[in-house]
């Protein structure tokens, strides 16, 4: 069980850690782009005449601001889960 | 997985809405019904909202040399059924519509469908059948989250070229396009979710194993391999 858990952990980090390796010479600047970005790229070779009709109502202003707000995203939902594991042992520990 | 904002021709972007609709009314209903049948599940019921919430915003580099996200649905999907988190999933993707300008509110019918419902419904389905056939829970949760991951963005591509066919290659040279660019990128961070959905279950199974019980994910009263 505890064994399984460090093989999980060592996937998860090889299956990130991979791509760095393998893309680690093709510094061109368009390296590990959004994959959102490319399909949007890709719509606009399909169709140069589409012009999106709507408009975001607020866009992060720069780049470190998107990040800002990500890791917020990240944070608030990892900072719940780790609330809810920390009471659930607390409470295992109280009762045993 | 995220179409974004105004990328879809208004009568995609009406027709994916009114796809999604009915599901967000049955998961209000299979919320509220948990929220009052299983209170002891309630503050489960976030951590896997909030699951969703670290993945989808966790972007990973892939093999084909781009970057994508895993969406964390699947854990939710297997706890509580996947009715359930079309809303939770609607909620992530509307966050990140209004703060973050991905996606959009236009595309939110359409992202919350490929994400909170083919997602979902896949996950449960493969993880049913799996159980069905005798899979071990850990078998089961890896292959349910992992195709749960891949088929949203598999839906995705084919949303995109639907509303943008190819000029010479039409549908399908369309979505050969957008699924070289979706699911290939995909392949591995589908495995990346599998892996971590298994480990938070294990989490669960050893400080939460009450609240699997009462969802029926290990047998009441025995000790599930």
């Amino acid at each position: 069980m505890k064994k399984q858990t460090l093989w999980l952990i060592v996937a998860v980090l090889a299956l990130a850690a991979v791509p760095l390796f393998l893309h680690r010479n093709s510094g061109d600047g368009e390296t590990f782009a959004g994959a959102d970005g490319q399909a949007e790229e890709a719509i606009t070779k399909i169709n140069p005449s589409y012009t999106p009709w709507f408009k975001p109502i607020f866009e992060p202003p720069s780049g470190e601001i998107e990040c800002a707000l990500f890791a917020l995203q990240a944070a608030l939902g990892a900072g719940f889960i780790g609330y809810y594991f920390g009471l659930r042992k607390g409470r295992g520990q109280k009762a045993a | 997985m995220h179409i974004m904002e105004g990328f879809l021709p208004v009568a995609h972007a009406a027709g994916w809405w009114a796809a999604s609709l009915p599901f967000l009314v049955a998961g209000t209903k299979s919320l509220k019904r948990i929220v009052m049948e299983k209170p002891s599940a309630r503050l489960l019921l976030g951590a896997a909202g909030a699951f969703v919430f670290v993945l989808s915003a966790l972007k990973l580099p892939s093999v084909t040399g781009s970057c994508s996200h895993p969406t964390g649905t699947g854990l939710g999907a297997i706890l509580f059924g996947p009715s359930v988190m079309s809303v939770l999933g609607c909620i992530v993707l509307l966050f990140q519509a209004l703060l973050l300008a991905h996606g959009g509110l236009t595309t939110l019918g359409a992202n919350t469908f490929s994400m909170a419902v083919v997602g979902p419904w896949v996950a449960y389905g493969v993880y049913r059948a799996m159980r069905g056939a005798g899979a071990s829970l850990g078998k089961a949760v890896f292959l349910a989250a992992a195709a749960g991951d891949l088929l949203t963005y598999v839906t995705t591509a084919g949303q995109l070229a639907w509303a943008f066919p190819d000029p010479q290659g039409g549908f399908v040279g369309a979505l050969a396009k957008f699924l070289s660019i979706f699911a290939l990128t995909q392949l591995p961070l589908a495995l990346a979710e599998g892996f971590l959905t298994v480990l938070i279950m294990n989490a669960l199974k050893a400080h939460s194993a009450d609240e699997l019980r009462a969802l029926d994910i290990l047998p009441a009263g025995g000790i599930e391999q």
